[in-house]
């Protein structure tokens, strides 16, 4: 058990995985030598070699477009893409192809050996194109699945499990948290369940629910709400498809109350999801309505980002809504 | 024979495979290391003032690359990418040009807009994401554009001004205007499918364009040798069915001359025209960026014995066109005026809170005006957390 950072536990996680299995293969660009542009793939060509852990040309949609065949063949394919905010070039071969392997052959071939990392989210003054948050367009694709870690520990252990699945799965990381998440995390090899929340605290008034990077601004926003007396109950999704419902239904049906944070834009966000599920299936245990701290409806703002951001003030705000309501 | 793309080809009768690398495609330059004219080289009509516009636009994205890196590392701005090393390639290719063709630039090519007339103050103001900015705060530094100088909007994502330019360019021949694109990208940009797509199309289509290909050597720190197995981007525009030439981009007489004879082509044939230009990128991909992690000071000190502004000055003094003395006070003189800009940009105010919400559509939807208002009384609750814009908002 050591203290690292986020990039240093998945680096450990690419690392077990080479190890242990000669077929798998970490790929995309400036990953080699150079141990890609965050550093997460630091050593690993040095020590799997070329064939193993390579540079590709500057080209998405030919990496997952690869990355698919590769996993057809049978290998491990780890594909990065340098930020989420440039995995559109290889939207067609994620939603067409990834998501469809399986099930357009009737199950003769798929891709479920193929993980895609890629780092996104804002609050590193990216602007437009190094700050997005692109989860939502893939959750609106059967057949691929969406893990966001929060932390180290869970980045190592999520990342990990996401190389066993067998489904395709896209494994977003909160590029703000890359070094600024330490924790302590296992030196070997463990696995944290995919497809199932957290509750990282419980309480009784208000259910508050994030995942990634936002999960450190909901706890904040709570320990605000808390001191006026508000109790809780703080749930991590980790997993955006499939979504684990059963909790956050638990939780709600408990605390009668919802407050839902991330930081893509609100209309259509994976949010509208949960709320529409929840109120389903919550209906008449609903004491205010479904409330979503999201970013605006516009493109991500270089010089507003802090007024973009769905910050701590504004889930504070939210959660104080929904428990006068 | 008649191909089934009605195309007449020869026939052999043995198994004839073509070599990769028996296609040599050779490299035009005029001046040598020093910056004398090589014997035998077609030097291009270029007149004193033209010349010496060429030479102070190089000089001085040379000495705003060297202070607004140091900007960078003091703090003041959040980010700055260098042309160091490609100065001749960007400068002298945009001076080919006339001032209503359309450039689209990738990012590294602030010195084509200095050409046409961007000023010393919006280049400041775009880097300090004040209210001046053209694009109102709201990308990186180093995302320029203007409508005025004909230079379309930077954005970030590689290769997608490709194809644009493409389009761009067939606009132009519609409207049967004398004018016609240029489009600046990198070696490894011309990985990415709309690489593909751009070229293709404008070879179909026509186009006046012309595809201007900065052969840096690097992606990040990905060398070309892993980018593409040919011998470099040149031997794709045949294969397109393109006018191709490759030049050496440390060069400011070669590229100028090949980019005002593609010009001629693109604009009276309607045709595309491919160009390499060659030069290494000196200096690190983006102050992001630190080359001692993928490639050898060895490698850079052998790049940059061949300095742009050092063989294009070595041949404008041999024409007797530059006064050296004058040069030395003309680059002090440079560097406190920069100094100065750097102060007066960083001290306005920056773009408006409303601006974050307008240009999304070109009227503000109702949803996005609700949106507008709550933030707005949100900030007004929590002023000290939202230092940009509290101050500003009624
Ligand atoms: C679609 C896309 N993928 C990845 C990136 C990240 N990125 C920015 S610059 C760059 C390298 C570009 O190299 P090249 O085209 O050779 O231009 P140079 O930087 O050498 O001028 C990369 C990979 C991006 N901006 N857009
Ligand atoms: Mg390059």
């Amino acid at each position: 058990m050591a203290k690292i950072n986020m990039l240093q536990a998945i680096n450990s996680a690419l690392d077990i995985t080479l190890e242990e299995h000669d077929n798998a293969v970490v790929f995309g660009e400036d990953v080699g030598i150079f141990g890609g542009v965050f550093r997460a793939t630091s050593h690993l060509q040095e020590k799997y070699g070329r064939d193993r852990c390579f540079n590709t040309p500057l080209v998405e949609q030919g990496i997952i477009g690869f990355a698919n065949g590769l996993a057809a063949q049978g290998s491990i394919a780890i594909a990065e893409i340098q930020f989420a905010d440039y995995i559109f070039p290889a939207f067609d071969q994620i939603v067409n192809e990834t998501a469809k392997f399986r099930y357009r052959s009737g199950n003769e071939f798929n891709v479920g050996s193929l993980v895609i990392r890629t780092p996104y989210g804002g609050g590193i003054a990216g602007g437009l194109y190094h700050s997005q948050s692109p989860e939502a367009y893939f959750a609106h694709t059967p057949g691929v699945k969406i893990v966001v870690p929060r932390n180290a520990y869970q980045a190592k252990g999520l990342l990990l499990a996401a190389l066993k699945e067998p489904d395709p799965v896209i494994f977003f990381e909160p590029k703000r948290l890359y070094r600024a998440s330490v924790g302590e995390v296992p030196d070997g090899s463990y696995e944290l369940p995919i497809g199932k929340a957290e509750i990282v605290k419980n309480g009784e008034q208000v259910t508050v629910l994030a995942w990634g990077a936002q999960m450190e601004i909901i706890e904040k926003a709570v320990e605000m709400a808390e001191e006026d007396g508000i109790s809780c109950e703080i749930i991590d999704l980790r997993t955006i498809t499939p979504w684990d419902y059963e909790t956050v239904v638990q939780s709600v049906l408990k605390t009668g109350r919802l407050v839902i944070n991330h930081e893509a834009p609100l209309s259509c966000g994976f949010g509208s999801e949960i709320a529409a599920t929840i109120q389903e299936k919550c209906f008449l245990y609903l004491e205010s309505p479904i409330m979503r701290v999201c970013g605006p409806d516009t493109p991500f703002p270089l010089i507003h980002e802090k007024e973009y951001m769905p910050d701590h003030l504004k889930t504070y705000e939210a959660i104080k809504r929904s428990a006068n309501y | 024979m008649l191909n089934p793309n009605n195309v007449t080809v020869s026939v052999v009768n043995q198994p004839h495979f073509i070599e990769n690398g028996a296609l040599e495609i050779p490299m035009y330059q005029v001046l040598d290391e020093q910056g004398n004219v090589i014997e035998g080289a077609e030097v291009p009509d270029i007149d004193k003032e033209t010349a010496l516009k060429i030479f102070d636009t190089m000089q001085f994205v040379r000495v705003l690359d060297d202070r607004m890196i140091a900007a960078q590392r003091q703090g003041r701005i959040s980010f700055y990418m260098q042309c160091l090393g490609e100065e001749a390639a960007i400068t002298a290719s945009a001076a080919a040009l006339g001032d209503t063709d359309m450039i689209m630039s990738q990012y590294r090519e602030h010195a084509a807009l200095h050409y046409r007339g961007f000023k010393l103050d919006q280049f400041m103001n775009q880097m300090f994401s004040n209210e001046l900015d053209l694009g109102k705060g709201r990308q990186m530094p180093i995302h320029y554009g203007t409508k005025e100088l004909h230079f379309a909007t930077v954005s970030s994502p590689l290769a997608t001004q490709i194809p644009q330019a493409t389009g761009y360019a067939y606009g132009q021949k519609l409207a049967g205007k004398k004018e016609c694109t240029l489009c600046y990208f990198g070696e490894g940009a011309a990985s990415e499918g709309d690489f593909h797509a751009g070229m293709n199309m404008a070879a179909v289509h026509k186009v006046p364009c012309i595809f201007f290909c900065r052969n840096n050597g690097y992606a990040i720190s990905t060398p070309a040798s892993e980018q593409f197995a040919g011998d470099g981007i040149a031997s794709r525009g045949l294969g397109y069915g393109m006018k191709t030439i490759r030049v050496d981009g440390s060069d400011a007489l070669a590229v100028y001359h090949a980019t005002q004879l593609a010009r001629k082509t693109a604009v009276e044939d309607n045709a595309p025209v491919l160009i390499e230009s060659c030069a290494y990128r000196l200096g690190g991909h983006s102050t992001s960026d630190d080359p001692t992690g993928y490639r050898t000071k060895d490698e850079e000190k052998q790049f940059g014995a061949s300095d742009p502004l050092v063989k294009f000055k070595h041949w404008l003094e041999q024409k007797g066109w530059l006064d050296a003395q004058d040069e030395q006070v003309k680059l002090a003189q440079l560097r406190k005026e920069i100094l100065a800009a750097v102060k007066v940009a960083e001290v306005i105010d920056k773009p408006a809170f409303e601006e974050m919400f307008t240009d999304v559509y070109a009227e503000m939807t109702p949803h996005l005006l609700e949106q507008m208002n709550e933030l707005k009384a949100h900030i007004k609750k929590y002023p000290e957390a939202y230092p940009v814009t509290s101050g500003r908002i009624d």
